[in-house]
């Protein structure tokens, strides 16, 4: 089955949209409200097309494909209706992009710029309203909510957490938990899957405010530390320095496509914690003191041939750790059957 | 797991057992979730506490503690009694079946209603449920598995899977969540005391060979010492020397006085950490290390699959990668090691383990690869079991029921089980040490059922002692529905509480692995 799109003949697959068909076929639609993860909804209405024979525009996200459709991306008459909606989604709040931690990764910032919104036509809506940012992970500005429901979305259909939902209509029309409960206050578990889908800057990482945007951070591509899923993420590094960690917003790879949980997402901070260890140290008169790499080694070394000599390799064991490599475990094990002659190795698996 | 994880998205009923899914393998709770909700699949949910997917189950079956191989024999004898087993499959790729017939035989509804207080009828609801879905995934974790008789909890699911042929198929399968980052690969790697890398046996002279060509020594052919005979080891005098690699004995082994008493006994304690915690404290040397994030390597996960993680800020101060300190411990004791990297020591393990043989950095460099993957064409094995049993056929296992170690009495008389919450993460160094994490949960505390708080005078937020044989701690009341009448729950994570104070040091002959979901306590209010 064959539909054109902008000219261009395009096979498809029965069930695919036609945002979807342009897509695979290299054909660029602007969507805001739309998210491959997640069922379209066709709100935002950014990313309408021009089909023949039908009486208006169309929505792309949510339009079927079907054999022998003509469709065009770029008409005058698209791209005036794109600007109109551009325009009026900027008035819908409070949109400074000098301050907001999504520039250079925001949506809307694209559209506008795209478009050519240097300002819109319409007042701003005066209504400023106060972030919420009392936890220590999470801050929301309302303030830059376009109402595309990707938060509330995502949190029932790929968490199926069920805390978000819409509430209000018209000008008060909001997105949040239950009875406009903080985030802190709700049944919210912290995932951050909001954050993660959220198209423009409503909705951030409280700990790398400031700290770093765009193309200020690198991304280093880790997989998690804490339980045995093994979730795909980015540590997002500035000078030296975790400022927060994300997932890829769409094209995510296995196993966990995008999502994390609360550790994942938001227990990093203990890497750079001032608690760390800096020196090795060595117990002398009751009390452990700063020693150097080669004291210590050598201290060691010395103890443990000595317990070898009198005791046998029998007579040491070690434990291995289930939060260190694959590498690390392996030189472990080498070392405790090779160096030293035991299979006195274990480590916390049962525990 | 036999299965993937994206595959378990798949099933049309999931056995959910031993695992609070939400909180301690979230990521892998949405697969399920959303199966539940957005297509229909069944939940059997069996688990004593009334936890998060609960709300998404079709049948909650709610055991007593201790008594899994009641109620999944139970499953089996119905599943056979109905015909609802997979002859062809039970035929082609079984044995022993009939000694299982013989055994699950006495385990009727009736009988396992009256031991592990599953109503008869919803135990024979679950078993059509499980046994005739097109695709039935088995998912259990530590609630399974930390019991005297954790091998046959295991076992039995083995056997309730093959009975039904529920294995070796997309959305299939038994699933053991596994709780900590890389213990997949530790036990891989031979991070055991019986084991050569990927399985292959110290007692085995034609096993060991490879390893001593590689190695150029002679190996022991000795079984070492399991933990808790480490321990035991420490206290007795035959273990003289401890070295403690990125673990924490002090906090996460049962029956803690006994495990300080045993440690103090040392002529040494190594401790190779990131943080000085419980361990260190009284350790003779700590070394230094580099964390996650800062260092290369890659990690096994729940589903066999090997991922990267990369250096992404420096280690502080003089802290070093653990490959790195161990190579220069082992030169100091005369070794030749010439590591220079983390990807150089992978390239060994691929040569000696063959299930890692055909993974490189290269080719995990976008997505992880799952073993066994034994040459570097092989696209890895998403599903287990497909053809073939490791062993060729499935053997089913007879397993019948014991009563745990230590069960309430009138002096104890309350069942405590301990384990995980979402907000931490095992013995806490790590999570506790988070702003976020620590804003969420920030003092250990007990859930105890409204009936009980009621009998006992306590109210919500109380401060609570609670002791058992072995020792008392102090923590904060939680009155909720989560645990049945009778049984309490205590999250391990907190040192000033430290729950394994009051744990048994019972363990499974098997596996060695401790009983943390049942033991005696009595509670009272602090003054």
């Amino acid at each position: 089955m064959v539909i054109t799109i902008d000219g261009k003949k395009c096979e498809f697959a029965p069930g695919q949209t036609v945002y979807q068909v342009a897509k695979a076929n290299g054909i660029y639609i602007p969507v805001l409200c739309h998210h491959e993860q997640i069922k379209p909804v066709g709100a935002c209405r950014v990313c309408v097309v021009e089909v023949e024979k039908a009486r208006s525009l169309v929505a792309s996200c949510a339009l079927p494909a079907e054999d022998g459709m003509v469709v065009h991306t770029n008409t005058p008459r698209v791209l005036s209706s794109r600007k109109l909606t551009v325009e009026l989604l900027m008035t819908q709040g409070h949109h400074n992009c000098i301050t907001c931690e999504s520039s250079g990764n925001c949506v809307l910032q694209d559209l506008a710029y795209s478009l050519g919104v240097e300002s819109p036509r319409f007042e701003e809506s005066a209504t400023y309203r106060e972030l919420e940012q009392a936890n220590e992970m999470i801050v929301r500005d309302m303030n830059k909510c376009v109402l595309c429901g990707l938060c509330v979305r995502a949190c029932n259909e790929v968490q199926v957490n069920q805390v978000l939902d819409y509430s209000g209509r018209g000008p008060t029309a909001a997105v949040g938990p239950a009875f406009g409960l903080k985030y802190e206050d709700s049944d919210c578990v912290f995932c951050g899957e909001c954050v993660r889908v959220c198209p423009v800057g409503a909705l951030f990482e409280k700990q790398g405010r400031f700290q770093g945007r765009g193309d200020d951070l690198q991304k280093v591509r880790n997989t998690c530390a804490y339980c045995g899923v093994g979730c795909q993420l980015d540590v997002n590094v500035k000078d030296n320095r975790i400022v927060k960690i994300t997932t890829p917003r769409e094209d995510a790879p296995a196993p966990n496509y995008g999502s994390l949980c609360i550790k994942g997402r938001f227990g990093y901070d203990f890497v750079g914690h001032e608690d760390r260890l800096t020196n090795p140290m060595i117990r002398v008169d009751g009390e452990l003191k700063d020693a150097t790499w080669d004291e210590a080694i050598l201290y060691v070394a010395d103890k443990l041939n000595t317990i070898k000599k009198e005791h046998g390799p029998d007579a040491i064991a070690g434990l291995s750790s289930a939060r260190c490599t694959n590498e690390e475990n392996y030189l472990f094990q080498k070392f405790l059957r090779a160096v030293i002659g035991t299979n006195n190795v274990d480590h916390c698996a049962r525990l | 797991m036999t299965n993937s994880i994206t595959d378990l998205g798949q099933a049309d009923c999931y056995l959910i057992t031993g695992t609070n899914t939400t909180e301690n393998h979230p990521v892998i709770s949405t697969f399920i979730k959303r199966a539940v909700t957005q297509r229909g699949a069944k939940l059997i949910l069996a688990d004593p506490r009334n936890i998060e997917l609960g709300k998404f189950a079709t049948i909650w079956l709610r055991q007593k503690p201790g008594t899994d191989v009641v109620w999944i024999n139970g499953l089996m004898n119905v599943i056979i009694s109905e015909g609802l087993l997979a002859e062809k499959f039970v035929a082609e790729r079984t044995e022993n079946f009939e000694a299982l017939k013989e055994t699950v035989a006495k385990y009727t509804p009736e009988y396992v209603e009256k031991i592990s207080g599953i109503p008869a009828e919803d135990l024979k609801k679950a078993a059509r449920l499980y046994a005739k879905s097109g695709a039935s995934a088995i998912v259990y974790a530590m609630g399974i598995t930390q019991h005297i008789n954790g091998t046959d909890n295991v076992k039995s699911l083995a056997n309730l899977s093959m009975l039904t042929g529920q294995i070796g198929r997309p959305g299939t399968g038994v699933n053991p969540l596994r709780g900590q980052n890389n213990v997949q690969g530790a036990c891989d790697m031979a991070c055991l005391p019986g084991n050569l890398p990927a399985y292959k046996k110290v007692t085995e002279a034609a096993d060991r060979k490879p390893f001593e060509e590689a190695w150029g020594v002679s190996l022991p052919d000795k079984p070492g010492l399991t933990i808790p005979k480490i321990i035991d080891g420490a206290g007795n005098g035959t273990v003289k020397a401890l070295y403690v690699m990125g673990e924490n004995p002090m906090m996460s082994d049962p029956d803690l006085s006994h495990v300080e008493k045993a440690l103090a006994n040392l002529d040494l304690l190594i401790v190779q950490d990131i943080f000085l915690n419980e361990t260190g404290k009284i350790a003779h040397v700590v070394l230094p290390t580099a964390a996650w994030a800062e260092k290369d390597g890659t990690y096994t996960n729940t589903e066999r699959r090997v991922q990267r993680i990369r250096k992404a800020v420096d280690a502080p101060g003089e802290s070093k990668p653990d490959w790195e300190v161990i190579t220069l411990l082992a030169n100091k004791l005369g070794a030749d090691w010439k590591y220079g990297s983390a990807q150089e020591v992978f390239e060994e393990v691929r040569k000696v383990t063959v299930s890692y043989g055909g993974i490189t950095y290269d080719r995990i460099e976008n997505e992880g690869i799952q073993w066994p993957c034994p040459n570097t064409e092989h696209p890895g094995t998403p599903i287990l079991h497909a053809a073939a049993f490791t062993r060729g056929k499935g053997l089913f296992s007879v397993c019948e029921h014991t009563d745990p170690a230590e069960l309430p009495d009138s002096e104890y008389p309350l069942l405590l089980s301990t384990g995980r919450i979402l907000y931490q993460y095992h013995t806490a160094t790590m999570s506790r040490r988070s702003k976020g994490l620590v804003s969420r949960t920030p003092q250990p505390f007990v859930e105890i059922h409204p009936e009980d708080a009621v009998t006992l005078g306590i109210a919500h937020g109380d401060k609570i002692e609670v002791s058992s044989r072995r020792g008392t701690i102090e923590v904060v009341a939680e009155v909720n529905g989560r645990c049945d009448k009778g049984m309490v729950f205590i999250p391990f994570h907190y040192s000033e509480a430290a729950v394994n104070r009051l744990t048994n040091a019972a363990f499974d002959p098997v596996a060695n692995i401790p009983d943390y979901k049942v033991s005696a306590v009595k509670i009272k209010k602090v003054a």
